[in-house]
């Protein structure tokens, strides 16, 4: 129907965005699983691949925007929905920024670490897939986004929990490894933790949209 | 005459437009989702079709409350109206239109004796409260049932967004209608007993005297909504109905419904004869049921956005406004009649048939065809469509084509600049292949000369050699090669060559020799000689050989010529001649 032509339009954008932010954070888990175990092809695929959602991801959100604007659509809800939008590239961006730090500066990581990191990568990435059903409830049962983002509070959590084991063992366990290598570490720590961060601010942006919807 | 008096009423009917229009599009147009030209323009239509085709229920309430007959009184009764609701808006207290109409018949009742019917204005009072009361219930109930199916059909916001556009646009059309219908008696029923007994025809359908004054009414709020009401319903949008979108579409829904249901003659009827009490038909405030619709709402949602202030104000204003209403009826119809002497109604227990008198209306009501009026007025209006549209597509047509040609001169313009350029730099051209052709055949000449005078030179000098070689005596022999010596040396120099050289020289830079002279006419001819030289990048050394004198000289000669010519220091003499 020609009607509602613009707004399916915007629809399959909108699917299509949070599709590209639900890859990316899946290529960066493996970008830092190929990275601790030294696969380095593989490592430098995904890097490609990450640089390529990421600017997917940007088109697609600056799409969805001029769009929601020329054709006059949600104008008491489209600043909403455009910050959730931004909010949700931003996490599609740390991912990627993370994942560049590896490949730039090539930390040092000690092999007993690598499973604690792949675990906090896990949660991370676990909060992100989180968020996303929550967004995509947003706009079909908003009543709904309530109970599916405590589970991004949750993993937000554990990975905070896990950063703070792996910054510990790093400064008290690990007396052979240098200063400057344990500060590299807990860097890297931290670039990980970011992305949960970005998924926990997502949730709580959500969760003040879904009661504006509500009421 | 009579259309001088409507005029109090008219101007009731303009600010009804101008302030209820905002209760039924203001969300859509304070949200932005609907322009306000298209709202205008919907709203007017409907606002006049709901006057003319449902406005006679609640007209006829009015009538029973108090019949005013004379139009002088009608005048007046609806001018305190407009009046108070004028100041009433001027300091901001939200008064309903038929509160103040109610206020000011009954200050005619009180002036011309009749009795108040009790039955009547309780059951008008009791709808001022049952107006919001059931918009509250409605609102309530109208938004649960929306959330519930929502919540089933789970529709993406989006396209939710499109659904809500439109259903502001229709649920707007409909609470126009109903405003229409409901508060076309404020605005007009203190005229029915005025009303010109005929029948306007007008092919399709036909319009009796009450409709014709209705119309009219419609027609003035309709013109309040275009003039007045964009203000206002901005203000809407984003204050005290800052609501959700589907909220928004619920309280205007509910407002379009009470309306509706209180002004509808049909549903009435309807309900009566499946033995049901029938609604009575009264005008209630559009505003007021909008507030009872938002307080229904807030009490689902748990928020409340109206203070209670608010309420406060509103039932205020059902005490104030009637009051002060009919305080200002009563005194203006002393001075209407005593004062202008003009017959304001007939008064309780005064001859009715005296009345008849002055009032006389015909039995026979007067048939008035409009239908001829009417398709020609329809033809006129057509016609004069075409012909704006057509001098409209002309005048584009026109202008797109002095747009054309005010390019094509443009393009025109440039091409002749270019092909005078072009012109220009063929003659200079041509000017510059002449020389050299006539440099060329000068050469060719010079060339051909020199090797006739090198031939008969060496020719001489072949019979001089002989002679010497013949020549007996040393002295004579001796003489002889000395002579031929000079002959050589003499042929060493290249005073001609260099003299024909700068002939040449001077020939071909004739332009630049004439620039100069107008330029530096101190300039001498060997400074002159110099300037072309440098123009022709000779180096210095070149230069001396040239111009038959020492390296030194030359440089004197250069710095002379940078004096003359008032070149500063720092600046490259070279340049500064190729600039010339």
């Amino acid at each position: 129907m020609a009607l509602f032509k613009n707004a399916k339009k915007v629809i399959d954008d909108i699917e299509e965005f949070f599709n590209t932010v639900d890859k990316g954070v899946l290529v960066f888990k493996e970008g830092v699983n190929n990275y601790l175990h030294g696969n380095q092809e593989a490592f430098n695929n995904n890097i490609a691949m990450m640089a390529r959602l990421e600017a997917d991801a940007d088109s697609l959100r600056r799409e969805i925007e001029s769009k929601l604007y020329t054709h006059s659509l949600m104008p008491q809800l489209r600043g909403d929905i455009l910050r959730l939008l931004e909010e949700m590239d931003d996490i599609i961006d740390m991912a990627k920024k993370s994942l560049f730090q590896f490949d730039v500066e090539v930390p040092n990581i000690p092999a007993e670490l690598n499973q604690d990191l792949i675990l906090l990568t896990d949660m991370c990435v676990s909060s992100v897939s989180s968020v996303i059903p929550a967004a995509r409830a947003y706009f079909r049962t908003p009543d709904t986004v309530k109970d599916q983002i405590h589970r991004v509070y949750f993993y937000e959590k554990e990975a905070d929990k896990l950063a703070e084991v792996i910054k510990r063992r790093t400064f008290r366990q690990m007396p052979n490894l240098k200063l400057s290598e344990k500060f590299h570490v807990r860097y890297f720590t931290l670039h990980i933790e970011t992305v949960s961060d970005s998924a926990e601010k997502v949730a709580d942006l959500l969760s003040i949209m879904a009661i504006k919807r509500t009421i | 005459m009579f259309f001088l008096f409507i005029t109090s009423g008219l101007f009731l009917g303009w600010s009804l437009g101008a302030n209820d229009a905002a209760n039924v599009f203001g969300t859509a147009v304070g949200s932005k989702m609907v322009s306000f030209r298209k709202a205008a323009f919907i709203a007017s239509i409907f606002v006049i079709i709901g006057a003319v085709a449902q406005g006679g229920g609640t007209t006829e309430t009015l009538g029973k409350l108090g019949s005013v007959d004379a139009i002088a009184g009608s005048f007046t009764v609806a001018l305190s109206a407009a009046l108070v609701i004028f100041f009433m808006n001027r300091y901001l207290i939200p008064v309903s239109t038929s509160q103040a109409i109610v206020g000011a018949i009954i200050g005619w009742n009180l002036f011309t004796r009749h009795s108040t019917d009790i039955s009547t204005l309780t059951k008008i009072v009791s709808m001022w409260f049952a107006g919001p009361l059931l918009g509250a219930l409605l609102s309530a109930l109208l938004y649960l049932a929306l959330r519930k199916l929502l919540l089933i059909l789970k529709v993406h916001l989006i396209i939710l967004d499109t659904y809500i556009k439109w259903g502001l646009i229709i649920v707007g059309a409909f609470g126009a209608f109903s405003l229409g219908a409901n508060n076309i008696a404020n605005v007009m029923g203190v005229f029915i007993g005025s009303a010109p007994n005929i029948i306007i025809d007008l092919g399709v359908f036909t319009l009796s005297g009450k409709q014709f004054l209705f119309f009219l009414g419609g027609l003035a709020i309709a013109i309040g909504i275009i003039t007045y009401s964009k203000k206002l319903m901005d203000k809407v949008g984003n204050g005290i109905m800052a609501l959700s979108a589907e909220a928004a579409i619920v309280a205007v829904l509910t407002q379009a419904i009470v309306l509706f249901v209180f002004s509808s003659t049909s549903l009435s009827v309807f309900l009566k004869s499946m033995g049901l009490p029938s609604i009575p038909l009264v005008p209630v405030s559009s505003s007021q049921v909008i507030v009872g619709a938002i307080i229904g709402i807030g009490l689902v949602t748990g928020v409340n956005e109206i203070k209670f202030k608010t309420i406060g104000s509103i039932v205020g204003g059902w005490i104030l406004t009637p009051v002060m209403a009919g305080l200002l009826s009563f005194v203006s119809l002393f001075f209407v009649k005593n004062l202008f002497g003009l017959y304001i109604g007939s008064e309780a227990g005064v001859d009715e048939t005296s009345i008849a008198v002055n009032e006389a209306i015909p039995d026979n009501a007067g048939y008035i065809n409009l239908i001829w009026p009417g398709v020609s007025l329809m033809a006129v209006i057509v016609l004069a469509a075409v012909i704006v549209y057509l001098y409209k597509q002309q005048k584009r047509v026109l202008a797109a084509e002095r747009e054309l040609l005010e390019k094509e001169k443009e393009y025109n313009n440039g091409q002749k600049a270019l092909t005078e350029a072009e012109i220009k730099a063929i003659h200079i051209e041509n000017d510059f292949l002449q020389n050299k052709l006539e440099f060329k055949r000068k050469e060719l000449v010079d060339y051909a000369l020199s090797i006739v005078e090198q031939k008969e030179f060496l020719e001489k000098i072949f019979d001089e050699l002989r002679s010497v070689r013949e020549e007996k005596k040393p002295e004579k022999k001796d003489e002889k090669l000395r002579k031929l010596e000079v002959d050589i040396r003499q042929r060493m120099s290249f005073t001609d060559k260099v003299d024909d050289f700068n002939i040449q020289v001077e020939k071909m830079n004739k332009d630049f020799s004439a620039r100069l002279s107008t330029q530096f006419p101190s300039l001498s001819a060997n400074e002159k000689r110099l300037a072309i030289l440098l123009r022709l990048d000779i180096s210095s050394k070149e230069m001396a050989t040239l111009l038959n004198i020492s390296e030194k000289s030359v440089e004197i000669s250069r710095y002379r010529l940078r004096k003359k010519l008032g070149i500063e220091k720092g600046v490259n003499l070279k340049q500064f001649i190729n600039k010339i």
